[in-house]
Order: structure tokens, then C-alpha cells, then sequence
């Protein structure tokens, strides 16, 4: 037990200094997918057939396979494809090699698709009376869409989104798998080097957990203060 | 490489690679079936524990789905699957003591560790479902002398069903998704894996992914109308 | 006195349904309208129509003498032919809506403030100055922090009044806009729209409070199956009906 013990502290470093990582993974999937989501979302309610099937598809495409093949094909197929144009010259070229980048690239797409859907309930569950309000005052359609369509929409789904952010954060451990050393790659990495099997994964688990416990703490916060309205008075 | 021949190199022949990906399908269909009817198991035993009365077995509940919903599946499949003939002799000496004796098989080892995960969300959905069936059913069962296990088998089992299914279909086509992730654990030979050895050989990576990516869109077509048919089905009388 | 609306022979149609047949009404600067009728009388429809929240299929609308600038389609609606011209004039007409409708993610001085702030164009530290004002004025003042849900149905209705008022108006539509409250939370709302008569708003008033017609409106409407069946001083409508109907109606009214 006292050689465990010792073990784990001695591989604790390496895996804390993957946790950084982890995060950007996380944090940037997260900020750039949700992103896309919006216009996702409200090409899948457009009137209009040219934007609203294609959502639909991108939608159906990005729940209906699975994020590794997602990645793989991602990772792989714009690998082969990029080499030999101008891509390659350009100063770009050294950050387009590095699979953190197509890891990024693959969560935010899946989040976009995933959001995009839960966006899409969530716009429709607006309450009528008050985008009606809005246009009775003389908003502009987009006035009304960023001002209260999209705030209110957002409040309530932000639970849901909650949830898909643990999810996206336990998905970057798929990064692991196109040579990124986030916490999971770093703790297969361990493995080969030290013929060690479990250690460097129950060490990366519980990573995981903390990580997990303490963004859903970040998120309830949140939560809390965007959905401060439905609060008791202070 | 023109269209045509990129299509050739799916050619059902001894050269081409189509039959690959359908032995593949039939992999990728087999484990997921295979895992989802674990999680069923344990599924119920789960949503049985979190609504028992012993603080025990709801304590070991909660841990089981609280650990599983914050680790990677990649991470609890990879610590399942090294950690071998022994998670798999515990996880199935759970159900049944008839095998003692099996041989552990990366299959195996992949569907107890994909059921596994699947359990805990199982547990939850079925939980949900056992919670909304009116209780009025079940103290009139009570009421009218059925045994504890009548009342589950009679009552509450073809109930929850209904008001589990919607969880229950999201979570097959989450097991068909996840089954993919087994293509890390070496010679897999489902579809994932046939994707990944097919593009490694030609070199058509793009190519070849978007083969089994459809191959799985196909997956989630065929059961999101199953699931569709089943739920108007289960639905009747109550509509 | 100048004629601050105007609406001309207004028809509507929902599918197969006529529910405004050839409506017309003038409302000059300080007029109060009040519209009773039925429910399925078309009198909502026609508050609705004034401020193109429905799209009539006929008829002209006039604001302040500017024409509501419409453009027939050949399926036998209307569509407006500048939707920047109707935004302006909605800003014109503010509404007061049966269920508030107040954005339950602002609080109740956001609300009052969001309209002129992005609509108006009115600078931010103004728009707060004023939307204060309004509050002491429909008696909310300490409850410009919290969020609509925290508020009680007449609270919250009278923080859409201070909304609307916000906008300064040429006229005031209002929506039954006491029909969703409680019995007892009836009364301040009343009070306040009385006030606002008193000040010589141009009020257009859909209701059913036939007290509240008899003592504020200049002019009371009957409306009967998208039609204008009767409409007068108040004292001549209420207490020397003509039309069958408005006798009818006045009877089923009277508790």
C-alpha cells in the first residue's frame, strides 16, 4: 500500500500538469460550439427550407454517429486533404499538425449539433405573450431575437447545458486518442512507460471526479445567477 | 483516386472492403445488444436499490451511478477491460452463478464494461419511471393480495416500460455510439475498427470514416423507428 | 381636437372565419374608448389589428395622420409594405396586455427602461430617470428590483402600464387588462387607468367592467359579431340600449 501511495504521488505532477489541458479542451469546445449552436438553432426554425433542412441534417448527423468517428474523421480526413495546398505554407501549417486543434475543431462541431437541438426546444418554449410584448413595442426581429427570444431561451435550458458540459468534459478524453496529452492520454502514457495498469488510470479518475465536481459547482453558480428570477425575492 | 475507384475499393470482392464493414455492422450490433441487455440488469437491480429501504444498498447505488456519470467511458471501459477476468467474473457472478467458470474474452470484457457504464444511466431512467406510475396502482395490487413480486411483474414492470421507453431509447442509441469506443482496445473488428484499419491500409482516411460514420447514421435510423413503432405501440390506450 | 387614430372599414379573416366585418372608429387626443362586447365579439382582434400584432386583411389604419402603408396579397391578405414604418408607429401605440407579458428575465425597471432604451433611442441614464418616475406613479417604485414572477398579478399590471407609459404614447391600448387578476387585485389597476384618463390619455379600452365604462370612457363600442352594433356616450349606450343585442348582452353582464 505504501508503494502505491508513493507511486501515485510520484506520477501526480505529470497528470496535474495535464489538467490544463483538459480545461482549454473543454473551455474552448465549449465556448465556440455553443456558439455555433445559436445559428444552428435558428436555422432549424427558419421558414425557410434551404436553411432549415440542412440544420436538421447537421443536427441528426452530429447526435446520430459517434464523437470518435466524428474525430477520426475530422483528425484523419482533413489531415490527408490538407497537405500539398496552399494551407501548408502557410503560418497556420504548424498549429494545423496538432491534433489539439482538430480536437477543438471535433467537440465544438458535436456541441454545436447537440446545443443546437436543445437550443431549438428551448427557443420554441419561449413564452408567446412575451416576444409578442416585444413587437407590440416596436422591436425589429432582430431586436427581439437577441434581446429576449435568446436570454430567455437560454435561461431555460441552461440546466440541460449544465449537463452537457460534464459530458463535453469526460468527451475530451477522446482527444486522447489523436496523440493530445490531456489528462486521460497523459495517464495512458504513464501506463507504457511504467508497466503500471491501474494506478495511472485510478489517478486520472480521480482527476476526473474533482474536475467534475467542481464544474458542476462553477455551473450551479451560474445557473443561479442567470436564473436569479426564479429565486425568492432578497 | 477517381470516384469510381474509391466506390470499387467497397466492392463486396476479395480485394474490395465491403464485406469487412458489414461483418463490422454486425460486430458493432452484437456488442451493443449484448451491453445494453446488461445495463438492463442492471438497470433494474440499481433503480431497485435507490428505492429500497436499506440505506446500504441505496448508498452502493449512488456511488455506482455518481462514479460512473463523472469518468470518462473511455476511462471506465479501459479500467474494466485491463482490469480483466476478474471485474468480469464479479460483475457476472452479480446475475448469476452458472459462470463461475467462463472464459474472459476481449468481447466480453468490452460488453461488461459498456453495460456497466450503461447501467448507471439505466438506473436512473428506470428509477424515474418506477417513481411516476401512480402509487394508487400499486397499493390497489397491495389491496388486493398480490405477493411484492405479482405486483412488480403484474403491476409496476409493463408500467414503467411505458414511461421508461423514451429513456430507454435514447439510451440504446447511446450504447450503439459508445460501442464504438471498443475500436481502442486492439483487434476489435467492429465498425469503427474496420474504419480505422481500412483507411490505414489506403490511406482514403476521409473516405473511409464517412463509410462507417454512415454506416452508423444507418444504426440510428433503423432504431429510432423501432423505438417509434414501439412507443405507439406501448402507447395505446393511453392516447 | 385633433383625430390622433383612425381605423377604416377593417376586416379580418381567420381561415374560413370573418371575425371583423367593416369596423371603423376614431379616437381623438384625450378620447377613452371603451370596447365591450362578447368574448368572440372581435373586439381583442380589432385591438390587435390596430397595432398589426394580426395583419387585417383589409382596411386602413391611420396614426397621428400617418397611413399604415399596406399591400394586398392575391390569397386575400395583407401584408404592411414597410415593416420599419409599423415598427415605428407600434412604438406609437403602446399595449397593455391581459396576461402583462413582461419579460420574466429583466427586472420590473429593466422592463420599463428596454423599449426606450433600444427602440426610442432614448440615452440610458434618462430612460432610468423616467421609468422611476413612472414607477412612483403606478405605486411600484419599491419594486423596481425584483423580477415579474415576485410580483402579485396587480403589481405586475401595473408595472406593464408604467412599461407602456414609458414609451409616451399617443395611444394606450388596452387588452382586458383585468381579466387575468384576482377579484381583490381588480381595484388598483382600475385606479390607476383612471388616473391616466384624467390626464387626457387617448386610451383604447377592451373590458368588462362595465363601472369602470359607465364613470371614464368619453365613448363606449359594442362590438357584435365583428360588427359595431351600438356605440355612444356612456350613459346613453349603458342606460338606453337601442340594440336587442346590447340589451341582451347588458342583462348577462349585470350581476
Amino acid at each position: 500500500m505504501d508503494e502505491s501511495l508513493s507511486f501515485f504521488l510520484s506520477i501526480a505532477p505529470t497528470l496535474l500538469a495535464a489538467v490544463p489541458v483538459t480545461l482549454t479542451l473543454t473551455f474552448f469546445s465549449a465556448l465556440i460550439g455553443n456558439s455555433l449552436a445559436v445559428p444552428v438553432a435558428v436555422a432549424s426554425l427558419s421558414p425557410n427550407p434551404l436553411l432549415r433542412y440542412p440544420s436538421a441534417f447537421y443536427i441528426f448527423v452530429m447526435r446520430g454517429t459517434p464523437l470518435l468517428a466524428q474525430t477520426y474523421l475530422i483528425y484523419y480526413g482533413l489531415g490527408e486533404l490538407l497537405p500539398g495546398t496552399w494551407v501548408q505554407k502557410s503560418f497556420l501549417w504548424p498549429y494545423l499538425r496538432d491534433g489539439f486543434w482538430y480536437a477543438i475543431f471535433a467537440f465544438s462541431l458535436n456541441t454545436a449539433g447537440y446545443t443546437g437541438e436543445i437550443l431549438r426546444g428551448a427557443i420554441m418554449a419561449v413564452p408567446k405573450g412575451e416576444i409578442e410584448a416585444a413587437r407590440a413595442y416596436g422591436f425589429s426581429k432582430g431586436l427581439i431575437f437577441w434581446r429576449v427570444t435568446l436570454p430567455r431561451a437560454i435561461q431555460i435550458c441552461l440546466p440541460t447545458m449544465t449537463g452537457e458540459t460534464i459530458l463535453l468534459l469526460k468527451a475530451t478524453s477522446l482527444a486522447s486518442l489523436i496523440t493530445v496529452w490531456e489528462v486521460m492520454g497523459t495517464a495512458r502514457q504513464i501506463q507504457k512507460v511504467t508497466f503500471r495498469v491501474y494506478e495511472p488510470l485510478i489517478a486520472a479518475g480521480l482527476l476526473y471526479i474533482i474536475m467534475v465536481f467542481v464544474l458542476t459547482r462553477l455551473m450551479i453558480i451560474v445557473e443561479r445567477r442567470i436564473n436569479r428570477h426564479r429565486l425568492a425575492p432578497v | 483516386m477517381d470516384q469510381a475507384s474509391l466506390f470499387s475499393l467497397l466492392s463486396f470482392g476479395p480485394d474490395g472492403w465491403g464485406m469487412r464493414f458489414v461483418e463490422g455492422l454486425v460486430v458493432t450490433v452484437e456488442v451493443s445488444v449484448s451491453a445494453y441487455a446488461v445495463s438492463l440488469i442492471l438497470g433494474l437491480i440499481g433503480a431497485s436499490a435507490k428505492l429500497s429501504s436499506s440505506k446500504i444498498a441505496r448508498g452502493i447505488a449512488d456511488v455506482y451511478t455518481t462514479l460512473v456519470r463523472a469518468l470518462p467511458e473511455l476511462l471506465l471501459l479501459l479500467l474494466i477491460y485491463f482490469s480483466g477476468a476478474d471485474a468480469i467474473k464479479f460483475v457476472l457472478s452479480l446475475i448469476s452463478e452458472d459462470f463461475e467458470d467462463f472464459e474472459v474474452d476481449p468481447f466480453a470484457a468490452a460488453v461488461a464494461a459498456l453495460g456497466f457504464i450503461g447501467g448507471a444511466y439505466m438506473t436512473e431512467v428506470m428509477r424515474g419511471a418506477i417513481l411516476s406510475i401512480p402509487n394508487g396502482q400499486i397499493e390497489a395490487a397491495k389491496a388486493s393480495g398480490m405477493s411484492r413480486f405479482l405486483t412488480l411483474r403484474r403491476v409496476i414492470l409493463p408500467q414503467m416500460l411505458r414511461y421508461a421507453l423514451p429513456g430507454m431509447g435514447n439510451l440504446w442509441l447511446s450504447a450503439t455510439k459508445d460501442s464504438s469506443l471498443i475500436s481502442v482496445l486492439g483487434n476489435t473488428q467492429d465498425l469503427l475498427f474496420m474504419g480505422y484499419r481500412a483507411s490505414a491500409v489506403t490511406k482514403h482516411y476521409g473516405f473511409f470514416y464517412s463509410v462507417a460514420a454512415i454506416l452508423f447514421l444507418a444504426i440510428t435510423v433503423i432504431s429510432m423507428i423501432v423505438i417509434r413503432l414501439l412507443e405507439a405501440r406501448l402507447n395505446r390506450g393511453y392516447k | 381636437m385633433d383625430t390622433t387614430l383612425k381605423v377604416e372599414d377593417l376586416h379580418k379573416r381567420f381561415g374560413a372565419v370573418e371575425v371583423l366585418k367593416g369596423v371603423s372608429l376614431e379616437a381623438r387626443t384625450g378620447d377613452v374608448i371603451a370596447m365591450i362586447g362578447s368574448s368572440g365579439s372581435g373586439k381583442s382582434t380589432l385591438l390587435r389589428c390596430i397595432n398589426l400584432l394580426e395583419i387585417p386583411n383589409s382596411g386602413r389604419v391611420t396614426v397621428n395622420g400617418e397611413l399604415i402603408r399596406m399591400k394586398p396579397l392575391p390569397d386575400g391578405t395583407a401584408k404592411p409594405e414597410d415593416m420599419k414604418q409599423v415598427e415605428r408607429i407600434r412604438s406609437k401605440l403602446a399595449m397593455v396586455f391581459q396576461s402583462f407579458n413582461l419579460w420574466s428575465h429583466r427586472t420590473i425597471l429593466e422592463n420599463v427602461i428596454e423599449a426606450p432604451i433600444h427602440v426610442l433611442g432614448v440615452p440610458r441614464k434618462e430612460a432610468i430617470e423616467r421609468a422611476e418616475a413612472l414607477l412612483a406613479k403606478v405605486g411600484i417604485a419599491e419594486k423596481r428590483n425584483f423580477y415579474p414572477n415576485h410580483l402579485s398579478g396587480g403589481q405586475q399590471q401595473r408595472a406593464a402600464i408604467a412599461r407602456a407609459l414609458a414609451m409616451e404614447p399617443s395611444v394606450l391600448l388596452f387588452d382586458e387588462p383585468t381579466s387575468a387578476l384576482d377579484p381583490e387585485l381588480v381595484g388598483e389597476v382600475l385606479q390607476v387607468m383612471r388616473k391616466l384618463a384624467e390626464e387626457g390619455r387617448t386610451m383604447l379600452v377592451v373590458t368588462h367592467e362595465m363601472g369602470f365604462a359607465r364613470d371614464v370612457a368619453s365613448e363606449i363600442v359594442f362590438l357584435h359579431k365583428g360588427q359595431i352594433e351600438e356605440k355612444g356616450a356612456p350613459r346613453e349606450v349603458l342606460s338606453a340600449p337601442k340594440s336587442e343585442r346590447l340589451k341582451q348582452f347588458l342583462s348577462s353582464t349585470r350581476h
